[in-house]
């Protein structure tokens, strides 16, 4: 899933400063489970402003709502009836979501209320980690399952470098040296083959540095 | 010759090689460097000039290389991936080697986090691995990577480190293999204190023939003090230092323990170039130089020979 954090309290009231009508539009979808951007925290961060907005004695009226996806253009379309009657709307989607909202509703201006993450899992309650960059070359059956991309701070292919120290990162001990994941999980496949070939240059043009990403699937449109 | 280098003429004719380094000042003062560069000149075949280590912005290593080079003093250029993109390195390696610089030593760097700015983006477009074989094939195939014909190949002595110490130990031969398959001449290691533990590997590189296909420069760095040890044992990821070692300077009053550290020193090089499969040394004398002459004398591995 997408994940996320919710941004300083502090921050959003500065971002929110020059309005006193507002929508806080909440998700359905990825950041509902990571519980960063749900029905629920949409709840939450409405009350929260409510009250600083009364002690600083400038009332605020907000609309609550909260969408299937606000990456899918027939949900946003939901909000069409109403959005002008309200001076911005504060969305706590991740940054996909709440582009697509400030794409489609032009004349409002959008407000982020959450740092949009990373592609991860829930590793235990309340704990998420990352696992993918979306790097649009997958080499997971290559090294065990686990992506050299993600999981090595320094993204190697040919790793551990020389900082790999009792199975943590150079950048710190909470940190797992990527490649000793991928070296241990090759030896329980006895797959170390793969380990000693000499990996082609990787093509990050499939990648963010390839410009902004598209999929078109023919068969679907 | 693969690439006509100082040191790859001394290696090829049979001689224990020195190396040393020198690290480029915070600043654009030059003569920082030529003061450093004084203390290696006449003890060495070529002095390593790093690049931007533990991720600090320092002068950097081509330029200090040149610097090197205008007062007779054969560079090695160190290159990290992480700082520079395929296009840069490819670039940089072309201006170096026109500039008549023919070693190199190819690195992956430090993570940012440890310098004074974490807050940059890395780069690791391809690895230190991968630098390796596109600068094997710029020098012997005479094309770019991406199969562009070169208007005059790059000539280097191409370089790797290897660290002994770092985990997981058993992939750290195989790992050397890979480096000499992608291209590697010679190879540095991290310093080395755990001589135990180093002559494991070694024996290892040494059944599969390793030290025949690429040439080892072993890795030292004399202890300044008890304090130096503790704190690089401590703080240098992929340092390995027994307490045997650390108490053995330790057990030196402090004012004695520098001495006792390039005795220490000396004593490894000895030790090091007696054993089978090493080809040289290298001095890493960490804001130390003005001792290499000490060390590098001390050890018996002075005058420097001359090869044509």
């Amino acid at each position: 899933m997408i994940t996320g954090t919710p941004k300083p309290i502090e921050e959003i009231l500065e971002m929110l400063e020059p309005y006193d009508k507002i929508i806080v539009a909440g998700c359905y979808g990825c950041v509902t489970v990571c519980r960063v951007g749900g029905e629920k925290e949409v709840q939450v961060l409405a009350s929260t402003l409510r009250l600083a907005r009364e002690a600083a004695g400038r009332k605020i009226t907000i609309k609550e709502i909260s969408l299937e996806r606000q990456c899918d253009p027939e949900y946003i379309e939901q909000m069409r009836g109403y959005v002008q009657d309200y001076q911005a709307v504060l969305s706590i989607a991740c940054g996909a979501g709440i582009q697509f909202l400030a794409e489609k509703y032009t004349t409002t201006p959008l407000l982020p209320g959450i740092n949009t993450g990373f592609l991860g899992v829930t590793e235990r309650q309340g704990e998420w980690a990352e696992r993918c960059q979306g790097c649009g070359d997958c080499v997971l059956h290559l090294t065990g399952g686990i992506c050299p991309v993600t999981r090595c701070a320094k993204s190697l292919f040919h790793g551990p470098c020389g900082g790999s120290v009792q199975g943590h990162c150079e950048v710190g001990k909470d940190v797992p040296c990527g490649w000793q994941l991928i070296i241990d999980r090759l030896k329980a496949l006895d797959q170390m083959d793969n380990y000693t070939k000499l990996k082609p240059y990787k093509g990050w043009n499939t990648s963010r540095d390839g410009g902004p990403r598209r999929i078109v699937r023919e068969d679907m449109i | 010759m693969k690439s006509g280098s100082n040191l790859e003429k001394v290696l090829a004719a049979g001689h224990f090689a020195v190396t040393a380094e020198c690290g480029p000042p915070r600043g654009a003062d030059p003569e920082v460097v030529r003061r450093k560069a004084a203390y290696v000149k006449g003890n060495i075949d070529a002095c390593n000039v790093t690049d931007n280590q533990t991720s600090v912005v320092r002068m950097s290593s081509i330029a200090g290389c040149m610097i090197l080079k205008e007062m007779g003093i054969e560079p090695l250029l160190q290159m990290v991936v992480r700082d520079r993109n395929r296009i840069a390195l490819q670039s940089d390696l072309l201006g170096a080697s026109a500039l008549g610089v023919r070693n190199l030593l190819c690195l992956s760097g430090d993570h940012q986090k440890f310098g004074d700015d974490p807050q940059a983006k890395n780069v690791f477009d391809i690895d230190s691995m991968q630098l390796i074989h596109l600068t094997r094939t710029m020098r012997d195939d005479g094309v770019f990577p991406s199969g562009q014909k070169l208007d005059g190949a790059p000539k280097f002595f191409i370089g790797c480190a290897v660290n002994p110490f770092a985990d997981p130990f058993e992939i750290r031969v195989p790992r050397l293999k890979m480096k000499i398959n992608a291209g590697a001449d010679f190879v540095q290691t991290q310093c080395i204190y755990n001589m135990e533990k180093f002559k494991v590997y070694l024996e290892d590189a040494m059944r599969q023939g390793l030290h025949e296909k690429v040439k080892i420069l072993a890795g030292v760095t004399p202890l300044k003090s008890a304090g130096m040890a503790k704190f690089m044992k401590k703080m240098v990821a992929g340092m390995d230092i027994p307490d045997a070692v650390i108490k053995r300077i330790a057990d030196e009053p402090k004012e004695k323990q520098a001495a006792k550290g390039i005795e220490m020193c000396i004593e490894l090089i000895q030790e090091l170039k007696e054993m089978e499969g090493i080809a040289g040394v290298h001095v890493m004398a960490i804001e130390w130089e003005e001792k290499l002459n000490e060390i590098i004398g001390g050890a018996g591995l002075l005058p420097r020979p001359v090869v044509e």
